[in-house]
């Protein structure tokens, strides 16, 4: 669409020289400060600290927590967005609305509220500790409030690609015989797959590096209920530079990591989605 | 996120992706489909689902804020420290909506509108504030202009009264980073949408540069804007992790909104933590108001005049209205 040279349109140096220049002042000497600071400890010292009992304890934790609230998500989200598209009942714009609520709510806010819910004279951890489940304070805990915070990414991914979704590749399926369960499976599902893998990513990084809503229900202590971004804000309240910048790094790598998995994967989606 | 927008890169943590260019497409009341109790089971799932983790929290939120009555309440949320904190909050976003909003337009008028080299590694780098943990952005300004940070010791020596951390600048400074993507994000895609040739006629017509940008550009793109600068907006206010490291938490002086909640609450001072709390909550809310709004003039105004005429009589817009399903 706007396949032309520089020269057709005014300001492209003007507004390519701010936005280098904002983006280098504002993320890339900031970043780039991190790098630098880590290359001051030495190998040596930087694996030391990076792969510490308790840096491996939290990575443990932060990963696996991430993951399997990104897995909750990647099935429930997908089925939200699903019934969002395809069904139609009352109240149904209210429900659209409220997957954005993690989005807006701001992450100490949401932390609190899921921490008051879930404690054991809370709405749902009395009914927990009933049958005598404890969440607060544990894993869980952590696994719950990163399923919040993930929950609109995979239905904003898939939502839009199903609205897309040409009705007579189904019924195409349908007419050649194939059973409803054979159609969303065989058709459906692999159609969509990359926009609500796509999701499943953007949820995993988010919860990776996730604080404000995880900090209140984690419990945070070391070895046990400690992520990640908490040890690194402990050793820089401890004044220890040199171990915050090591975990850091490590973070900020799996971060990269990630966002160069997502571009992938969403270009695969848009393919898709203009195969469709 | 959106198929139909044409560029790489991706907005993660925190920004809802952009609703503004999409166009459904209407399935015919003849389309297969579930049966009847498969559609139920499912719809019961999503709101099941959907109300424990999202109506549950923002319940106990109202609940807890008014669990010691309104008195309470209203001695809370007009505390001197929860005003100054309410203040400080104002102040930070004042500043650094603005700025993100400058740097997201000329983003995306150099990436919208023009091919150069490097402009997909660019998209990338605008898009690592979302995927950086909020602690390592507000701990890489520590490390540059903290007391042994890079550059704080010099700062130190040529302007002793200078604080950044634990200060207005450093909170600005994390803000700014946290909420960088947004405003370009939104813009982005719609100005690739919307094409050119409106400022390429104002141009032949003799229009200044600035003419075309303040008469043409910027009445096209206003409800794009307005859509980033509010998402912006709503993190800037309730940004906590990245603020938490630079501020200090010194009351009265470097506390925002969120940090006011964490403090009230470490203090065991529950009713007192919600009812700030439920600040931000309608905070929240309004922003996810304002963001319908928007959407829906979006479509309604701009949008509209952009979608070709619908071909098949099946597709026509009345067809949007036809329920897909059987009322269960």
């Amino acid at each position: 669409m706007a396949r032309r040279g520089p020269g057709a349109l005014p300001g492209f140096g003007l507004a390519l020289g701010w936005t280098l220049t904002w983006l280098s002042l504002i993320v890339l000497v900031p970043l780039a400060t991190l790098v630098w600071k880590s290359t001051d400890l030495g190998w040596a010292q930087f694996w030391a600290l990076a792969t510490s009992k308790r840096a491996l304890a939290s990575y443990q934790l932060t990963f696996g927590t991430a993951l399997a609230a990104a897995t909750v998500n990647l099935v429930l989200g997908t089925v939200v967005a699903w019934v969002l598209v395809r069904y139609r009942f009352w109240g149904q714009s209210v429900v659209d609305a409220l997957v954005d609520v993690p989005f807006a709510l701001p992450t100490a806010v949401s932390g609190l509220a899921i921490t008051a819910a879930l404690a054991p004279r809370g709405w749902i951890g009395s009914v927990l500790a009933d049958h005598g489940v404890r969440v607060v304070y544990t894993r869980y805990g952590i696994a719950i409030a990163l399923i919040f915070t993930g929950l609109p990414f995979v239905v904003r991914s898939v939502q839009p690609l199903l609205q897309q979704l040409e009705p007579e590749l189904e019924e195409a399926a349908t007419m050649l015989g194939a059973s409803r369960w054979q159609t969303v499976t065989r058709v459906v599902l692999p159609a969509i797959a990359p926009a609500a893998l796509t999701g499943f990513a953007l949820a995993l990084a988010r919860g990776i590096g996730e604080y404000g809503s995880v900090v209140f229900i984690a419990g945070n202590r070391p070895m046990s209920t400690e992520i990640t971004p908490l040890l690194i804000m402990t050793r820089l309240e401890n004044y220890d530079y040199a171990g915050a910048t090591a975990l850091a790094l490590v973070m900020l790598v799996v971060s990269f990591a990630l966002l160069l998995g997502i571009n992938l994967l969403q270009a695969w989606s848009r393919r898709r989605g203009a195969a469709a | 996120m959106e198929p139909a927008a044409g560029s790489g890169g991706v907005a993660v943590a925190g920004a809802a992706p952009s609703r503004l260019a999409s166009g459904a497409t209407a399935r015919p009341p003849s389309a297969p489909t579930e049966p009847p109790w498969v559609r139920r089971l499912l719809i019961a799932v999503a709101l099941g689902f959907l109300g424990l983790f999202v109506v549950v929290p923002i319940a106990v939120v109202i609940d807890q804020a008014l669990s010691q009555g309104l008195g309470v309440y209203r001695r809370a949320v007009t505390d001197p420290a929860a005003r100054d904190a309410i203040a400080l909050t104002l102040k930070v976003a004042a500043i650094a909506v603005p700025l993100n909003l400058v740097f997201g337009v000329a983003a995306a008028w150099a990436i919208a509108h023009f091919r150069f080299r490097g402009r997909a590694l660019l998209l990338t780098l605008i898009d690592l504030p979302f995927a950086v943990s909020p602690v390592i952005s507000g701990m890489v300004f520590v490390l540059l202009f903290g007391a042994h940070g890079l550059l704080g010791p010099t700062l130190r020596a040529h302007w002793p009264g200078l604080t950044i951390i634990f200060g207005l600048p450093g909170i600005v400074l994390a803000t700014v980073f946290v909420t960088f993507p947004f405003v370009a994000r939104e813009l982005i895609p719609v100005m690739e949408a919307q094409g050119a040739e409106e400022e390429e006629a104002a141009r032949v017509l003799g229009a200044s540069g600035w003419q075309m940008f303040w008469w043409v550009t910027l009445p096209k793109i206003r409800w794009g804007l307005l859509y980033g600068v509010i998402l912006c907006n709503a993190r800037a206010m309730g940004e906590f992790g990245a603020v938490s490291v630079v501020s200090g938490h010194i009351r009265g002086r470097t506390n925002t909104v969120p940090l006011h909640v964490e403090i009230l609450y470490n203090e065991y001072n529950y009713a007192a933590a919600f009812a700030v709390a439920s600040l931000l909550l309608l905070l929240a809310l309004v922003t996810l108001a304002a963001k319908r709004l928007v959407e829906h003039r979006a479509r309604v105004v701009d949008a509209a005049p952009l979608d070709p005429a619908p071909l098949d009589p099946d597709d026509a817009p009345a067809a949007r209205l036809v329920p897909t399903e059987a009322a269960p």
